[in-house]
């Protein structure tokens, strides 16, 4: 979008136009082209530096292919979670506990997203569930157009929940829209909790906060209120579920919110 | 290190934008980063190098302009600048805002020969 006047000059946005409005081309990049004979005077060409006014998101190209997968989303009713955490909160048991219990009730698919190793989808898929698996290398966080290329290979019916483990990574996944319908922060009870404010930017883009492990809350010396307190106090939007993947403790109450948002 | 993503993404800008005006040589990149925006510029200054390498960018001069965060009460309207993105209205102290300012991450301009 133009910043100066608010219009779409890009090529590749929408213009919105009643009839008989024509669109208003202009250029803001402050170069202007003058044509003039040479025939009858000579000067010399100064190296003119110019300006060329930008003004365009950096994340752009992630924020259009995650509209786009969203779009696809919502069109087919498919619930995708992007499921963050820091490595090692129990992010993949949470969803092979999730898949074990509810995979005859709900269609479900998985892309798995980690730096290397197929390991996490070979559990998925010794699971009987369709997943793909993204290494990211040197990467460490899932971008929106590697979803895409993702869910083109996974066909995914209609009324689906569609799982996005994201890369363990508190930090970077949470600036790349997937897309997702809801994102999903999982913090396990050993973490500590400072955790939410400690790494802010993802409690306060996220919708629901698991927290896992509370089986071993016994022998821990962690408060989970004031860890939830923390974490409303980053983002007073978010909603709780207390879990073990372990034992299947709190497990229902995330079913039930499952369920309830698939359409 | 997302940073490495988003100077990726900048010199993809830069690429683009040259590319247009067939021009092939920036001297002068200005970006507008916002405070709330999660991106250390320590981060961005030590990728920077190794991601301009051999793009229209390799010499351009960068200038960040560093955009404070500013948010609005959801409870009483106040308007106030923050710090952190967990800050509590400074009248209310209530945590729902909206954030209005400090989530910029943008190429401005780029300067050409």
């Amino acid at each position: 979008m133009c910043g100066t006047c608010g219009c779409g000059t890009d090529d590749n946005d929408p213009t919105i136009l009643k009839p008989g409005e024509q669109p208003h081309n202009h250029t803001h990049d402050g170069v202007h082209f003058h044509s003039h004979e040479h025939s009858e005077h000579t000067h010399e060409h100064s190296h003119q530096h110019r300006v060329l006014e930008v003004e365009q998101d950096i994340l752009q190209h992630n924020a259009v292919m995650a509209a786009r997968n969203r779009g696809y989303f919502e069109a087919k009713n498919i619930l995708a979670l992007n499921l963050v955490s820091s490595p090692g909160s129990g992010k993949t048991s949470v969803l092979e506990k999730t898949l074990a219990d509810l995979s005859t009730e709900i269609p479900f698919y998985v892309i798995e997203g980690d730096q290397q190793t197929l390991n996490d989808a070979n559990r998925i898929d010794a699971l009987k569930i369709p997943v793909i698996q993204i290494n990211t290398g040197k990467g460490c966080h899932l971008e929106s157009d590697m979803v895409y290329n993702a869910v083109k290979k996974l066909n995914i019916i209609d009324h689906a929940v569609l799982m996005i483990e994201n890369v363990g990574n508190l930090v970077c996944p949470s600036m790349f829209d997937l897309g997702e319908s809801k994102r999903v922060v999982i913090l396990s009870t050993t973490e500590g909790e400072d955790k939410p404010i400690k790494y802010p930017d993802m409690f306060h883009t996220s919708d629901i906060c698991i927290i896992n492990k509370i089986d071993l809350l016994p022998y821990l010396n962690i408060d989970i209120d004031k860890l939830k307190n923390y974490a409303l106090k980053v983002n007073p939007n978010l909603q709780f579920f207390e879990i073990s993947a372990t034992t299947g403790e709190g497990m229902e109450k995330w079913y039930k919110w499952l369920k309830k948002n698939l359409v | 290190m997302h940073e490495l993503s988003i100077a990726m993404g900048i010199v993809k800008i830069a690429e683009d934008e040259t590319a247009k005006v067939n021009e092939n040589i920036v001297t002068k990149i200005e970006l507008e980063i916002g405070k709330l925006a999660g991106v250390e510029i320590d981060s961005l200054n030590f990728v920077w190098e190794s991601a301009v390498k051999d793009t229209v960018l390799e010499h351009a001069k960068k200038i960040i302009v560093v955009i404070p965060g500013k948010a609005k009460c959801a409870d009483c309207n106040a308007e106030f600048y923050l710090e952190n993105i967990y800050d509590s209205c400074p009248k209310c102290n209530s945590n729902f805002k909206g954030i209005i300012q400090g989530k910029e991450l943008r190429v401005k301009a780029l300067e050409v020969i």
